[in-house]
């Protein structure tokens, strides 16, 4: 599966009311370590067996930013039935990010 | 078993990588983060010799191409423990086994090149609030406080820089040290001056940051222990940093600093260990001295397999 573009309408139906955890990535053209980590949530995304990934461009949604607290770029939520159950923040590893999700790299 | 295990993709890390594989050996970078290094934060580099304008990011990504296609394998994962194989020496080789996360690796050379990371203020709440207002990156998240009142803290080029490209993006910044002058470039001083937004508190320290879920305000105390809220958006933290060689204190003979002792040959206290980049002691850490590092220590390293 590749990356879903999150935004304000679309992100309750993909996330909070998804049957599987979600990772979502929380992004800006601007930022470096953002671009280092995109190729790392494009492959994560299309392993992905039993999560979803998405991912949110803080410039175009600042409602989501702000209503999540997202200050730091790259920033990573894992939800899980509607609410957060990770956070991290900066440039990681993938197995990092799957920890993040509660499961086993 | 590797011929070479390198810790750290970063610049000196990769060029290791880079040197020893092309010298045919089987070398294995070890990385806990992204691959690129402190480098990647930076928005344009104009030091770099015969290469006049590059992003951190661009100058990164090739150099990691450059790496693996010359046939170096990278693995992202933390490395937890060095530490060599007695009784090794007796078939007269040394080993050296690295433990990370995941897996274990062999060989008979190490190059450490794990970097640095940013200091912390050590207060309280730092952790709780990092991404939520604190933050070590200016060129990451400024953009986040576009027309809002900000604070760097911190004395060096790193404070100066990041309050110059503030100035351009938030409302006010305030430089707050805890000097009475700055250790950084004159000439990037007499720049800020120029920006009327910048406010200079001198002699003071941040002492505790507060706010509900994100930060709101800072304390101030003055050297004659005056205290005095200042409300902000953004903390920016450019207090320096600190090199990565917890894991490695048992290992090989650091300095005060926390700093792997070696000179420009790269070699450490133990044979078999090299330090390159900017974890080694050193007068000047830069891309060009980490590149540097990185070509003597990876053909060393190549040559003891």
């Amino acid at each position: 599966m590749s990356v879903i573009e999150l935004n304000s309408e679309n992100f309750e139906n993909e996330v909070l009311k998804s049957s599987e955890p979600v990772l979502v990535d929380f992004w800006a053209d601007w930022c470096g370590p953002c671009q280092m980590m995109s190729p790392i949530v494009e492959e994560l995304a299309k392993d992905a067996k039993y999560f979803k990934v998405g991912e949110v461009n803080i410039d175009d949604e600042d409602i989501l930013a702000e209503k999540y607290e997202v200050s730091s770029i790259p920033c990573f939520i894992a939800f899980k039935d509607g609410r957060e159950i990770g956070r991290s923040v900066g440039a990681q590893s993938k197995k990092k990010l799957i920890k993040l999700l509660g499961m086993e790299a | 078993m590797y011929d070479v295990i390198i810790i750290g993709a970063g610049t000196a890390g990769l060029t290791a990588a880079i040197y020893a594989a092309r010298a045919n050996k089987k070398v294995i970078v070890l990385e806990g983060k992204t691959y690129g290094g402190q480098i990647i934060t930076t928005f344009n580099i104009e030091n770099y010799p015969a290469t006049p304008h590059i992003s951190g990011v661009d100058f990164a990504k090739q150099l990691y191409a450059q790496a693996v296609e010359l046939g170096a394998e990278v693995e992202f994962e933390e490395v937890l423990a060095v530490k060599k194989i007695e009784g090794a020496e007796e078939s007269s080789r040394l080993m050296f086994e690295v433990e990370t996360e995941d897996d274990k690796y062999e060989a008979p050379a190490v190059i450490l090149a794990t970097g640095s990371e940013d200091k912390r203020l050590g207060l309280k709440n730092e952790e709780e609030f990092t991404g939520r207002g604190v933050s070590y990156c200016a060129t990451c998240d400024g953009a986040i406080y576009k027309g809002e009142e900000v604070a760097v803290v911190g004395g060096g080029n790193t404070a100066l820089y990041d309050t110059l490209y503030l100035s351009d993006v938030a409302k006010k910044v305030y430089l707050i040290h805890r000097r009475d002058e700055f250790r950084g470039d004159p000439a990037l001083v007499d720049k800020i001056k120029k920006h009327d937004n910048v406010e200079f508190v001198m002699d003071t320290q941040v002492t505790e940051i507060k706010g509900e879920k994100k930060l709101e305000s800072i304390e101030l105390t003055n050297k004659n222990g005056e205290k005095k809220e200042l409300k902000v958006s953004a903390l920016f933290v450019a207090i320096g940093r600190t090199p990565a060689t917890a894991a490695f204190a048992n290992l090989v003979e650091l300095d005060d600093g926390g700093y792997i002792v070696a000179d420009e040959s790269c070699l450490t206290s133990t044979p078999g260990i090299f330090a390159a980049g900017d974890v080694r002691t050193k007068s000047l850490r830069q891309l060009v001295t980490a590149t540097a590092d990185g070509a003597v220590a990876g053909n060393a390293a190549a040559e003891l397999s």
